[in-house]
């Protein structure tokens, strides 16, 4: 599996992507913002964690008109797979790879903390390694993660089980208790939680490690 | 010249902010407030001549995210 992680102006999860995705046995390149091409024979891009171009205008909004951006959609329309945690759900609905938007928390207040997540769907690169209704500890740590989508968007993703996760006892507000969604082609992955921080022992939790060994499974061959 | 862009959140989405905002002047003792909603300007100062369509465009392409958000633009002298 070859893996790239993408870097912004305030990225601050890129690193422990990185070792995430190197633990479960991923070539991992760091590519910077301003790059206009990804390292040759990429499977998956991870689009981290952090307050990428401090937030300005929209979460994300700025990241999602960077030059690499571009190519990372013209990834995912080749068929290539994409990882977006917490900023990076941000940016991957910016771009509109996926759906909807994600808005401030209904409570106004940031909210770090470890959230239970249903796993929803075992039909995915991402969830193989999970049982469809298995519950998994993942750390939180958002301001913006109140999923929003229209009424019809909604309907497309429960019909098409592209819920990947729901939260136990949704934190931010989020519709539907939406904690990560699917792309249609099920190789786009955007949730808030962050399952990077769950998947080494000596952080305590790892029940992030299946998403990333499903991932490595998935891509074994490439 | 210069166009002034108002981006606000779409009836229907809740605006935290906004509800914060109203509780307060609640409890300052305002009364009869019945909604508050945030949103933002955003002043462009552009070529002389530049066409409504391509602040519009940029309102679509970058300034406004449309899933959520409407905008208002004002074309000024």
């Amino acid at each position: 599996m070859k893996a790239a992680v993408l870097v912004f102006p305030g990225s601050n999860c890129d690193r422990d992507m990185a070792v995430a995705l190197s633990a479960a046995g991923a070539d991992v390149s760091m590519v910077w913002h301003k790059e206009s091409k990804l390292p040759d024979g990429v499977d998956v891009v991870a689009v981290p964690g952090g307050f990428s171009f401090g937030d300005y205008l929209r979460c994300g909004a700025i990241a999602a008109r960077s030059p690499i951006s571009r190519e990372l959609k013209a990834h995912v329309e080749r068929g290539g797979y994409a990882l977006g945690v917490c900023n990076g759900f941000q940016v991957l609905t910016e771009t509109g790879i996926l759906p909807g938007a994600l808005v401030q928390n209904a409570s106004t207040k940031f909210i770090c903390k470890t959230a239970t997540l249903r796993v929803e769907t075992s039909s995915s690169a991402f969830t193989a390694r999970y049982n469809a209704g298995a519950e998994i500890d993942v750390p939180i740590a958002h301001h913006e993660g109140n999923y929003r989508v229209d009424e019809g968007g909604l309907a497309r993703l429960q019909d098409e089980d592209r819920i990947a996760f729901r939260y136990t006892d949704t934190p931010n507000g989020a519709l539907d208790d939406v904690a990560g969604i699917l792309s249609d082609n099920r190789r786009v992955l955007g949730m808030m939680p962050h399952p990077e921080r769950a998947a080494d022992v000596a952080l305590g939790l790892t029940d992030g490690t299946p998403l990333f060994a499903s991932l490595a499974e998935a891509l074994v061959t490439a | 010249m210069r166009a002034t862009v108002t981006v606000s959140l779409k009836a229907g989405v809740l605006d935290p902010q906004g509800e914060a905002i109203k509780g307060a002047l609640g409890s300052m003792g305002f009364e009869g407030v019945d909604g508050v909603r945030q949103g933002k300007v955003i002043e462009l100062d552009l070529a002389p001549g530049t066409r409504e369509d391509t602040v519009r465009e940029m309102c679509e392409k970058l300034l406004a995210n449309t899933v959520i958000e409407s905008y208002r633009i004002e074309m000024g002298a």
